[in-house]
């Protein structure tokens, strides 16, 4: 330990060492920087005022409240009640029984739509598209082809009570039809894919097998348009695909699509809003308030 | 490595193999599920591989007997190569996630290249991996210099050093499995982290009594640092585990806390690993290489007094600051928003101290790239650590949260801070471990500093921007009441600073690969063991 005791001048600093050597590493005895105490001294101020200020030390079962009396709970739900008030100027009207009335309210639309664009955004285009394209499973919404009804009221029920959700839900089942032959259903898909194209053969086997089967929900003929939600078959317009492939897939293990309930998560307002929206959408074939 | 030990040591070592190939044996055989046994057999193969290591040179010649009058470096070196390692690892899982990101449909089917897989990699890789060796090699190496003593035993290091490169092999090969117990930096199951608080506490005992052992009057403030870092470590690390497992033979577990205690606890842990893993830890590197590398004594041993208990004290108090404006109470935050902007008070002394003690040294950092990697982490450390105090306010923090503005921040203290003095240890300790002057290639070291820092820039702007910018569109309203814009609209307008932050990886990663090659090329060639500052002689052991 000898010579690692003796003080020295750093000859750059000017300073003392502290006599400590290890493995050629010194230190010096620079004080404290004023300015580091005035700095603590500024932090350490600024907490105290705000423990005066704030809610901030424990006391047992409770602790101090602060001398502003703020409540994180109320400031919330005061900031949330603010900025609903400021929507419900126009957002109340929306809660109208007849909502395809406001459409014809121009201003009020204009208004209205980058709002719902926002809603459609934030709760529906993760399914259906940001311009309401769909995708398989998820039906197009921007196309007019409707599985229920274009009708902004019937959207607005599609979307309050969602399709097989709920027990208030539109019930929309594709049962499976495993229980004929293979053949068969071969057979049905094969006919089944031909449809959009309109040379579909009406005397086939395959035919009658969907009138008996097919028919009662589907439309004579797979025109679809009974309200019920199964798709017309004939028209451009697909849910899951229609190539004899899809379709055979189908027939052997049904469908059962679910949409989720919004009711409770959207106000009422809201729900007819983007009712309002999406039959929007369907009109101008995506290219509403974009 | 089993050449450096005694014969009644290797006895000792191939006792511990033995038992180490029995306990994966035993996991192996007992687990129901897949990743138990294959953490099991990760076990046995490892112990089976040492058995033949240490069993096969059990009657080798006995090292010279003056070895215990020599530094124990063999450790450090192998600690130095799963650094490298683990950086490489940590990083490519970094630039693949980052890429995800900007490319999310080039997710491939199989699940273990998913970001949700991944991302944990990243993290542990990184931290525990490529920082947490680099901690405990370097460690061993300035423990040895400042005490001038022989580590304790030789056999401890090397049960510390492979049994914590066990621990991040099980928790990332889990990850990968799709195994974690789901909270942020703590993924690992409860075996892996009981394994860990064996390997930690032996890490602690070997360190205090190397330093009961010292032949220097005064512990150096780099041991401050370092003890710190492995005391607090291992409170955090036990304390957020506490988990009841589903059954002995199964990985999954219950942490035993619940609601926003469990909340509370998982960020005092998280920022405390910050704090005691990711800044303690590599200050006592920093107070160590930075006055070594420079050749100048360290500006105000007061500061450093002032730093380290100013660090320890209120780094404890803040991680409620991760949780403003949750279920946390009111109260809670307002301690964790006021302790955080004391903080920043010892964090800039240390950094002011780092910097000042370069003066006199200015024309050493303009001409070396190591010096200068010590300290651009030094200023890149007062950056982070402003940026932490300033977003730790509540109604700052109110825009910053929940965006890749702290991501940024991360990145500014990961990349900047943690990665670079890193860089300058490892430049300034590979060559002397190798009995070299420089490194294999000095101007690969150029190269590396100069990706390393525009790697660290364009990563750490663009997310500044990204994060600043979704704060914004979250929360700005129209006339109307409405919001502006939809949650979709500001994941779409981040996609130019994925795709910059992925380059900013991909430079930073480039660097790394580089400093590989430079390290290892320089270890290759290593004509013999460190020469530096004799040890004093010590008693026979």
């Amino acid at each position: 330990m000898s010579g690692t005791d003796t003080r020295e001048v750093d000859p750059v600093t000017g300073h003392d060492t502290t006599g400590h050597n290890w493995n050629g590493i010194k230190e010096l005895n620079t004080p404290f920087p004023k300015l580091v105490i005035w700095i603590l001294a500024l932090a350490f101020l600024y907490s105290v005022v705000a423990w005066i200020l704030l809610p901030a030390w424990p006391t047992g079962r409770d602790y101090t409240r602060g001398l502003l009396g703020l409540d994180q709970g109320t400031e919330a739900v005061t900031g949330f009640r603010e900025i609903a008030a400021e929507r419900q100027g126009w957002l109340d009207r929306f809660e109208a029984p007849d909502i395809a009335a406001l459409q014809a309210d121009t201003g009020l639309m204009r208004q209205a739509m980058p709002a719902a664009r926002r809603l459609f955004d934030d709760n529906c285009a993760a399914c259906h598209g940001t311009s309401g394209q769909g995708g398989p499973g998820f039906p197009v919404l921007a196309d007019g082809y409707w599985l229920w009804s274009g009708d902004p009221a019937e959207i607005a029920l599609t979307i309050r009570h969602g399709i097989n959700a709920n027990e208030e839900s539109r019930i929309a089942e594709m049962p499976a039809f495993n229980w004929m032959s293979a053949a068969e259903r071969a057979e049905l898909a094969g006919y089944v894919a031909t449809l959009p194209k309109g040379d579909a053969d009406s005397d086939s086997p395959a035919a009658a097998i969907f009138s008996e089967n097919c028919a009662a929900c589907h439309g004579d003929g797979g025109t679809g348009g009974l309200g019920v939600g199964a798709p017309s078959l004939t028209d451009v317009s697909v849910l899951y695909g229609q190539d004899a492939a899809t379709v055979l897939q189908t027939l052997t293990h049904g469908r059962h699509g679910v949409m989720p309930a919004w009711a409770g998560r959207l106000s009422e307002a809201e729900i007819n809003l983007l009712a309002l929206y999406v039959a929007d959408l369907a009109e101008t074939k995506g290219e509403v308030a974009k | 490595m089993a050449g450096t030990l005694s014969i009644p040591e290797r006895q000792i070592a191939l006792l511990l193999s033995g038992l180490l190939a029995l306990l994966g044996l035993v996991m192996a055989a007992a687990a129901r599920h897949g990743v138990m046994v294959v953490h099991g057999a990760m076990a046995l193969g490892l112990g089976v591989v040492l058995i033949f290591i240490v069993g096969g040179a059990l009657y080798d010649p006995a090292p010279p007997t003056d070895r215990m009058r020599r530094y124990y470096d063999a450790p450090t070196r192998f600690g130095i190569v799963m650094t490298l390692v683990w950086a490489l690892i940590g990083m490519s899982a970094g630039v693949w996630v980052a890429a995800l990101l900007y490319w999310p449909e080039a997710t491939p089917l199989w699940p273990a290249t998913s970001f949700g897989r991944l991302r944990p990699v990243h993290t542990t890789g990184i931290i525990f991996g490529f920082g947490g060796n680099a901690l405990i090699a370097t460690s061993f190496h300035v423990l040895q210099r400042t005490a001038r003593a022989r580590l304790a035993d030789s056999v401890s290091p090397w049960v510390v050093l492979l049994g914590y490169n066990l621990f991040c092999a099980w928790a990332v090969t889990g990850y990968l499995m799709g195994s974690t117990q789901s909270k942020e930096y703590a993924e690992a199951e409860w075996y892996a982290d009981l394994w860990l608080v064996v390997i930690w506490v032996t890490y602690f005992i070997l360190y205090l009594r190397t330093l009961a052992r010292r032949a220097e009057p005064h512990i150096y403030v780099a041991n401050w640092y370092y003890l710190a870092f492995i005391l607090v470590v291992a409170m955090l690390h036990i304390v957020n585990n506490l988990a009841l497992p589903v059954r002995l033979t199964t990985a999954e577990s219950f942490p035993i806390w619940a609601g926003v205690q469990d909340a509370m606890v998982q960020w005092w842990y998280g920022h405390n690993a910050v704090a005691f893993f990711l800044t303690s830890g590599f200050l006592g590197m920093l107070y160590y290489f930075l006055p070594v590398r420079s050749g100048r004594p360290i500006w105000s041993y007061r500061l450093s007094i002032l730093s380290f208990w100013g660090i320890t004290f209120f780094y404890i108090w803040v991680g409620s600051h991760h949780l403003h404006y949750t279920a946390l109470p009111y109260w809670a935050q307002t301690l964790g928003m006021t302790f955080s902007v004391m903080l920043l008070v010892p964090s800039w002394a240390s950094a002011g101290n780092a910097i000042a003690t370069l003066n006199g040294a200015w024309h050493k950092v303009r001409d070396d790239a190591t010096l200068r990697f010590m300290f651009v982490a030094a200023v890149f450390y007062g950056l982070s650590t402003f940026e932490g105090s300033f977003l730790a306010i509540r109604p700052v923090n109110s825009l910053s949260h929940y965006t890749d503005w702290t991501v940024g921040h991360v990145h500014s203290g990961t990349l900047g801070w943690v990665a670079m003095i890193i860089f300058g240890a490892l430049y300034t300790l590979v060559p002397q471990l190798s009995g070299r002057e420089t490194m294999a290639s000095p101007r690969a070291v150029e190269w590396h500093f100069w990706l390393a820092v525009a790697g660290t820039l364009v990563y750490v702007v663009s997310m500044w921007n990204a994060g600043i910018t979704q704060g914004l569109m979250w929360r700005t309203y129209q006339e109307s009441g409405a919001l502006s814009y939809s949650f979709l609209e500001s994941v779409r307008a981040m996609a130019p600073y994925y795709l910059l932050r992925t380059i900013g990886g991909a430079l930073f990663l480039t660097g790394m690969v580089i400093c590989v090659w430079n390290c290892r090329a320089t270890m290759r060639v290593a004509p013999g063991a460190a020469t530096d500052h004799p040890l004093v002689a010590q008693p026979a052991e």
